[in-house]
């Protein structure tokens, strides 16, 4: 695959008072990719892709989606572009049935694109992460690992060309990260996705590239191969 | 849907079947909770169902009555164009305090409502010399028609009222259970999340409101026509209040729960200035010789304890109860 630009970050710098959380000079998404971005705690992940899908703006620096300039679009447009946000402490409507959670994205995708169902497409949405047959279950009665899923659903039900999923394995079972692996890589066949992640196996099973922050920068960019021998990174890892 | 449209159906057909059966007193009460109701469906779309908690909708209850009843005074209009021009006041209003307020949130919100509501009552009072201020205005029995029909006439002002009510009603209730309406539901829930979901809160929020906006204006516009008053304590803090506390009764986020909250604080409140507290004084007179001639006036007193209770013990009103024990699907 010829390696596409689609999102991009220009001299990215965020601050909050004094403290720099993020200060990215360059970073490219190329479109079809798996990406990963991982770091220690603290290490601005979820503040720079914040950044990217315009939950706040930055201080500094420009954003690109497909070579346009998206820096002061804001969050509700950026959607409307393809760039979805799924939360990575469960932000899902939690008085509200799963089938209301998933139709209201679903509402937004048939709404641009002036065709479909909102039914047809919501339920497709829970089927693809396995809860179609909880649909009218009331959402926060639900696992924390079922109410994660129905986060990702929620995205899938936008049909985004990327896909920005924070820390989804979070709290889930072995057994549903398994599955999990399984629908990214299905999902992937379509959307780019951009991955939070601490887990390492899932990383290691997904990722095409790995990009490590560490202090809001980046430390090393490549092949998850590489990224696992590189000095640097298990320096700001391990502390050794 | 259709169990929707039934329910809905159902309560208007029984308003229809009332009218007959009531005795003059409850026949002018029921008209008025008519009227008020309106007031409070329209409050309900914006608190009930997208979550905006506003201080000071009595300004648009006051546009609307004084849209209309300054034009039938002054400009010597009929009620029937008066009112609509009430109606567009209310609806200016809506888009305009929406603009500034709908730039906070939360608590920023309730306060800047509270302002705005509070500048509309001093500038009542202000234009004593056209608005009579606290005073008020009456509009003529002789003006208060449309054609031939007479709405001074208990049996018209009733299905007026009624008429009202029931477009108001009907239209809240297709806003809710619309596309719209589910975002407007989701940002109460969950704001943030919505607009990750490629929604623009604001512009939602400015629906509700100005639909919030234009149900009170009706509601204020029809007051001044059916009962032939208009006066500034429509435009206080305690109108408010009132809807606020109908909603919060009945059931916010409900559709029928505006009318059952209006109609049940209306007589509670019936109830307690004529017996309850007046009971009250004398009892207090009798047992410790103290005379309390301000007991007997203090029914707000009873309208607080009300809140009080409500917040505490049935926040959800007894609608939203209703809803979560037995009927789920209740719209």
């Amino acid at each position: 695959m010829a390696a596409i630009a689609q999102l991009t970050a220009k001299g990215l710098i965020k601050d909050f008072g004094g403290l720099r959380a993020v200060d990215v000079d360059g970073f490219t998404l190329h479109e079809g990719e798996i990406r990963a971005v991982i770091g220690p705690n603290g290490a601005g992940k979820t503040t720079f892709v914040s950044l990217l899908c315009g939950r706040f703006p930055p201080t500094r620096g420009t954003i690109a989606f497909a070579g346009r300039d998206i820096t002061a679009t804001p969050a509700h447009e950026r959607v409307a572009l393809g760039i979805a946000y799924t939360f990575q402490i469960t932000s899902i409507f939690g008085n509200l049935s799963l089938y209301e959670n998933v139709a209201l994205p679903s509402q937004r995708r048939v709404t641009l694109d002036g065709n479909g169902k909102v039914r047809e497409r919501a339920m497709a949405a829970l089927e693809r992460v396995g809860l179609a047959d909880r649909a009218g279950e009331i959402a926060s009665a639900q696992s924390y690992g079922h109410q994660r899923l129905l986060e990702v659903a929620m995205g899938l039900a936008l049909a985004p060309k990327v896909l920005i999923l924070d820390e989804p394995t979070q709290g889930l079972a072995d057994s549903e990260i398994a599955d999990f692996i399984a629908l990214i890589r299905d999902v992937a066949q379509e959307t780019t996705i951009l991955l939070i992640e601490h887990n390492m196996p899932v990383v290691m099973a997904l990722a095409e590239t790995i990009t490590v922050l560490d202090q809001g920068r980046v430390l090393a960019e490549g092949a998850p191969e590489a990224i696992r021998a590189n000095a640097a990174v298990q320096t700001a890892y391990l502390g050794g | 849907m259709i169990r929707s449209i039934l329910l809905h159906g159902l309560v208007i057909a029984a308003l229809i079947a009332l009218e007959p059966m009531l005795s003059e007193y409850h026949h002018g009460n029921l008209a008025r909770i008519m009227v008020l109701a309106t007031y409070a469906v329209g409050y309900n779309v914006l608190f009930g169902y997208t979550g905006l908690l506003s201080l000071g909708h009595a300004m648009f209850f006051a546009a609307g009555m004084y849209g209309c009843a300054l034009m039938v005074r002054l400009a010597e209009w009929s009620v029937g164009p008066a009112f609509l021009v009430g109606v567009a006041c209310a609806l200016i209003a809506g888009i305009v305090v929406g603009f500034l307020a709908l730039r906070t949130i939360g608590v920023g919100f309730m306060i800047v409502t509270l302002m705005f509501a509070e500048a509309a009552y001093l500038t009542i009072l202000y234009y004593n010399e056209y608005t009579r201020g606290d005073e008020g205005f009456t509009i003529p029995q002789s003006v208060r028609a449309i054609g031939t029909l007479d709405l001074s006439d208990t049996t018209t002002r009733y299905f007026a009222a009624l008429t009202l009510f029931s477009i108001c009603l009907i239209a809240s209730a297709a806003l809710v259970q619309s596309k719209a309406g589910r975002v407007l539901i989701a940002i109460r829930e969950n704001e943030d999340r919505v607009r990750m979901l490629g929604f623009d809160p604001f512009r939602y929020k400015l629906l509700a409101l100005v639909t919030s906006a234009v149900m009170a204006g009706a509601a204020g516009a029809a007051y001044a026509v059916l009962f032939g008053y208009a006066g500034a304590s429509f435009a206080g803090v305690q109108y408010s209040i009132f809807p606020l506390l109908w909603v919060l009764l009945g059931g916010p986020g409900t559709t029928l729960g505006p009318l059952l909250g209006a109609v049940l604080m209306f007589y509670l409140v019936d109830y307690a200035s004529g017996t309850i507290m007046p009971g009250l004084a004398a009892l207090v007179e009798t047992q410790f010789g103290i005379e309390a001639p301000g007991l007997a006036s203090a029914w707000l007193l009873l309208v607080g304890v009300a809140l009080v209770l409500l917040v505490l013990f049935a926040p959800r009103g007894l609608l939203g109860t209703v809803r979560v024990r037995m009927i789920p699907w209740l719209p």
